[in-house]
């Protein structure tokens, strides 16, 4: 083992700028690849964090007893993923107004009778903040008596979620195809390199060399190149990560999100793939190329 | 079937036959080798002798008939297994067959690491094979930069430094001068003197009156046995 580790370690200096053109070709699918992966992520985050702002908002019709509101209230309470019921009265819904209103508020001053209408605050429990769960509580509260109309906040989440569903299963696409690259990548650079050596393999073979000592080291040389490859692409988005994150820190600076870089489970799976990636490609050459 | 086992006998050929389309090079050879044996194969350039050696390690294969290698039939032994061959033969190959991009020292090392020796013991032992066939200032030098005579001595280093059963040379003083040449053949001598079997393929007749030993003629394709 350690000799095999020594042979491949003097042929990937040998080969210098072979080994390297691999190197770099791989760390920049791994680098588009992540990226893709840290954008999503960090898309996937934010939404959630959307959605975690999402309540319902169910307007009642004008003169409903004081009976009928507990009853409601009640009702909505027992539906699945509800969290909390709050009543809001007219009243304060006004205050409420004339707050966020501040200097237009004299418009309201010119009002005599309260225009709004008594409403439920709907809050809903973790698991349920999601649109499609929000959005099946929401119409089994609008058809609720008593109940005259019903609003939720951010309903085009629900769209962007589809769209963003899209993309997901775009970016899983673009991870497989850039996985294959890779393989295809690495069994061409190691035919090359089978190509290149096919005198110095040929007298191995002659000499008693078994199979297994002439392949040995070409799979550590692409598990060696996978690994720098992956590792490096990772660094390079790091890099990138970093140089560019403040900036787009600074838009969310009133939200209470931050972005993150990939988790380390991730970017540990991406360069395990891209070792995968080599040994894979490394089989499939030594397999088509040491026949003959 | 055949059955080797109980002679004394190291490589056997059986009605043997070899052609390239048309071409008939080798033509119903039968022959016994015993061990440690050394052997002749004689003969004008084109009569065969390259191939009939060939044919002994698997570098290619039979047209027609049977060989026998201390025990192994080579028309069974599969691609995995071709190396357990390779290991009972140090060849010396006409054209040396040194790899170019390694020095002398590790083309002669190459042999012991894929016997899986260590390196301690691959580093005394190369050493002590080229200082015997007198190239040891050459050891880190590329087969390029090497003469035929150094280049012809580094293939024969390689050959003996795994203490083969059997050596088989290919013209192995073809590019050296008389003195060069009297040490390969003394190296080859010392390795038959303990117990090894060698095989000789040279049109060389110098070397032959020198060596003594069993002698064997090819013409066209045809083996004959002398007396
Ligand atoms: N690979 C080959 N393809 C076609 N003909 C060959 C091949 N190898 C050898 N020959 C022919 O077989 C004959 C014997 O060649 P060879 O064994 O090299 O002779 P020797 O070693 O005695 O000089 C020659 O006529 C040669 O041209
Ligand atoms: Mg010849």
């Amino acid at each position: 083992m350690a000799t095999y580790y020594h042979r491949a370690v003097q042929d990937l200096r040998d080969n210098g700028f072979l080994s390297s053109v691999t190197i770099i070709t791989i760390a920049l699918s791994v680098l588009i690849v992540s990226a893709f992966a840290l954008f999503f992520t960090n898309a996937n985050d934010l939404m959630n964090y959307w959605e975690k702002g999402i309540k319902i908002m169910a307007y009642l019709k004008p003169g409903t007893s004081q009976k009928n509101l507990h009853d409601i209230k009640r009702n909505i309470q027992e539906i699945y993923g509800v969290q909390d019921v709050t009543f809001i009265s007219k009243e304060e819904a006004f205050k409420k107004l004339e707050q966020q209103m501040k200097r237009q508020s004299s418009i309201l001053m010119n009002l005599n009778e309260n225009p709004l209408p008594d409403a439920l605050e709907i809050r809903m429990t973790t698991s349920s903040q999601r649109s499609e769960k929000v959005e099946e509580i929401a119409t089994k509260i609008e058809s609720m008596p008593s109940i005259e109309d019903i609003e939720y906040g951010q309903q085009w989440l629900r769209r962007f979620t589809n769209i963003f569903d899209l993309f997901r299963l775009a970016g899983y696409t673009m991870g497989g195809i850039f996985f294959i690259a890779a393989v295809f990548i690495m069994s061409n650079t190691i035919r090359l390199a089978t190509y290149m050596r096919r005198e110095e393999i040929e007298i191995m073979r002659l000499v008693g060399a078994s199979e297994k000592f002439i392949k040995g080291p070409f799979y550590i040389e692409s598990i060696i190149q996978g690994t720098l490859g992956g590792m490096g692409g990772i660094a390079a988005l790091f890099i990138t990560f970093r140089l560019i994150s403040s900036t787009v820190e600074n838009s969310f600076k009133y939200e209470l999100f931050d972005i993150k870089f990939l988790s380390p489970e991730f970017y540990c799976g991406i360069i395990l793939c891209s070792i995968f990636a080599g040994w894979s490609g490394c089989y499939i050459s030594l397999k088509q190329f040491l026949r003959t | 079937m055949i059955d080797a086992k109980d002679n004394g006998s190291i490589i056997q050929l059986f009605h043997v036959h070899k052609y390239y389309g048309s071409k008939k090079a080798l033509v119903d050879i039968s022959l016994n080798v015993s061990k440690n044996e050394f052997i002749f194969i004689s003969g004008p350039s084109g009569a065969g002798k390259s191939t009939l050696l060939r044919l002994l390690y698997l570098g290619e294969p039979v047209s027609e008939g049977q060989i026998l290698v201390d025990g192994m039939n080579l028309s069974r032994i599969s691609r995995k297994k071709i190396h357990l061959l390779r290991r009972k033969f140090g060849i010396v190959f006409q054209d040396y067959k040194l790899i170019s991009t390694k020095t002398v020292f590790d083309n002669v090392a190459l042999v012991l690491e894929a016997s899986g020796k260590k390196r301690k013991f691959i580093e005394k032992k190369v050493r002590s094979v080229l200082r015997t066939v007198g190239i040891e200032q050459k050891i880190n030098a590329l087969p390029p930069g090497l003469s035929g005579g150094e280049q012809q001595r580094a293939a024969v280093a390689r050959a003996v430094v795994g203490i083969p059963k059997i050596i088989l040379a290919d013209e192995p003083t073809g590019s050296l001068d008389s003195d060069s040449a009297d040490i390969i053949l003394n190296l080859l001598k010392n390795f038959h003197a303990h117990g090894g079997t060698v095989i000789v393929a040279t049109h060389d007749k110098e070397l032959i009156r020198k060596a003594g030993g069993r002698i064997l003629h090819l013409k066209q394709g045809h083996l004959y046995f002398p007396g």
